[in-house]
């Protein structure tokens, strides 16, 4: 008996400002699309089930976990990866604070911790709440560290420089980011 | 991951269609658990037809004087709504107190409601389950398993629901809308949406194939105060071992059972006069553990004693 194929789909994204043309397994992970078949490795496999965060992207500006979504889901729309944010020579402010603040160890969980930090940071330009938030009906949100911590909790960095990563998000988002929404 | 078929459905009561028609078929939306689901093969669908393109995603106020949360609103849209948060702020604390931020941009209202259980022995292929293979029996009834419920469970099941949001919705007695496969609309309380496990673990809500949900409606708000709690392992990013929601004179718990169980016995004793602490007794009376989720009961107590107002052997609890 012929084993059964899983059918494949060809489809239309931009990631990075490019846009590209894929042909895919339609199983493909967002994650293994952009690691496995566009050449971007920087986005990082960890967990592979949504509890790390080591895979986190922009979709559309937005964070989400690259791992749990299908590449075809995505058809059409504008993802932003690690290698879209700044690279070696360019770097984003919070990439070269991340350097200065010495915000890693092994470096694997880094690009999650980049990408989730820049989309929380725009949550909190919209005044989105979180669970550290004291007043929900308030539109703008003071950034506090625990406000930072709260909104940081879906990356988790095993080599436990969680101090040193506050200091470089709070380095780039200023001691009142937020508040002026 | 199974191979399986893939369609974007292009309204709601064709996707409900094809749904009946096609055994085997899922819906998918934001596809946080299902897809999650799908890599260990718990889940294996032969077709999703995704529905997270639907135009479902508005959150808008009904003439009522409540809201229509369109099911396709991601949980990050819905605790952000301004409507939400003025109005049913318990409905945003609920929300931003369950999963991680990238989460809940991705995971819908209508998602939410129909996720699975973090049961460890449903998720573990190894160790038999009623709910991924019925009448294999269930791991978790002498198994380790500190979260069980400890109302409406039976010898096949004793899971619990995993969404702090449907415990929000239960205290505000919030409707679900449905289309069905014929193209009708439908709409059904919270609280009788999911089912108790009996001896049917595997059917998991009053839906029927092919049924999608199209939007939460919620009353207008309740006066009074509103407030959701929730005790866990840590602080951030994981499910609840007790969670309480309280709108005004209504109670709803979560991580009890296997749905959110709204706490009308607690609420006819404190309508009645009892005290803070008769009317958690009353609620609590019928509550049953199973063995290592016995601090259950004493956690259920202390959280609604303290969020009543109440005392609990002569001191405010903390």
């Amino acid at each position: 008996m012929p084993l059964r194929e899983a059918p494949t789909v060809a489809f239309e994204i931009t990631v990075n400002g490019e846009v590209r043309q894929v042909d895919v397994d339609v199983r493909t992970t967002l994650l293994d699309l952009l690691r496995e078949h566009l050449g971007l490795p920087g986005t990082k496999k960890g967990c592979d089930h949504g509890q790390c965060g080591a895979c986190t992207v922009l979709v559309e500006g937005k964070r989400i976990n690259s791992c749990l979504s299908l590449a075809v889901m995505h058809e059409g729309e504008a993802i932003t990866t690690i290698e879209g944010i700044g690279l070696p020579g360019n770097l984003h402010p919070l990439q070269a604070a991340f350097l200065e603040r010495d915000a890693f160890q092994c470096g694997y969980c880094t690009p999650g911790q980049i990408c989730s930090a820049l989309g929380m940071l725009a949550e909190v330009r919209r005044g989105e709440p979180s669970q550290a938030t004291e007043d929900m009906s308030a539109l703008a949100i003071a950034l506090t560290d625990a406000e930072i911590r709260e909104r940081m909790s879906g990356n988790i960095c095993r080599c436990s420089a969680y101090p040193q990563i506050l200091e470089a998000i709070r380095d780039v988002a200023g001691p009142a980011a937020g508040v002026s929404a | 991951m199974r191979p399986f078929t893939y369609e974007r459905a292009e309204d709601a009561a064709g996707a409900a269609k094809a749904a009946a028609e096609a055994p085997g078929a899922k819906f998918l939306a934001g596809g946080t658990n299902l897809l999650d689901l799908m890599k260990l093969e718990i889940e294996r669908p032969t077709h999703l037809i995704d529905v997270g393109r639907l135009p479902l995603g508005q959150i808008e106020p009904t003439a009522e004087g409540g809201l229509r949360i369109g099911a396709m609103a991601t949980n990050s849209a819905a605790a952000s709504d301004r409507h939400v948060r003025t109005l049913y702020p318990l409905l945003s604390h609920a929300l931003v107190s369950g999963a991680s931020a990238q989460l809940r941009n991705k995971a819908t209202i209508g998602g939410n409601l129909m996720q699975r259980t973090r049961c460890g022995y449903f998720y573990d292929p190894a160790k038999p389950c009623n709910k991924r293979e019925p009448g294999a029996g269930c791991s978790a009834l002498e198994g380790d398993a500190r979260g069980n419920a400890i109302f409406g469970a039976s010898d096949a099941c004793v899971a619990t629901h995993s969404s702090d949001m449907a415990v929000a919705l239960s205290a505000l007695e919030a409707k679900v809308e449905t289309v069905t496969p014929g193209g009708s609309t439908r709409t059904i309380a919270l609280d009788d949406l999911h089912r108790l496990p009996g001896d049917r673990p595997e059917v998991e809500t009053d839906l029927a194939v092919g049924e999608l949900i199209t939007a939460v409606l919620l009353p207008p708000p309740p006066a009074g105060r509103q407030e959701y709690r929730k005790v866990r392992d840590r602080a951030s990013y994981a499910g609840g071992l007790f969670s309480l929601a309280l709108a005004g004179d209504r109670l709803a718990m979560g991580a009890v059972a296997l749905k959110p169980w709204r706490a009308r016995k607690a609420e006819a004793a404190l309508a009645a006069g009892a005290s803070a602490a008769e009317a958690v007794a009353a609620e609590l009376e019928t509550a049953q553990a199973t063995g290592r989720n016995t601090f259950k009961i004493t956690l259920a107590r202390r959280v609604m004693t303290d969020a009543l107002g109440g005392t609990l052997e002569g001191a405010t609890v903390r």
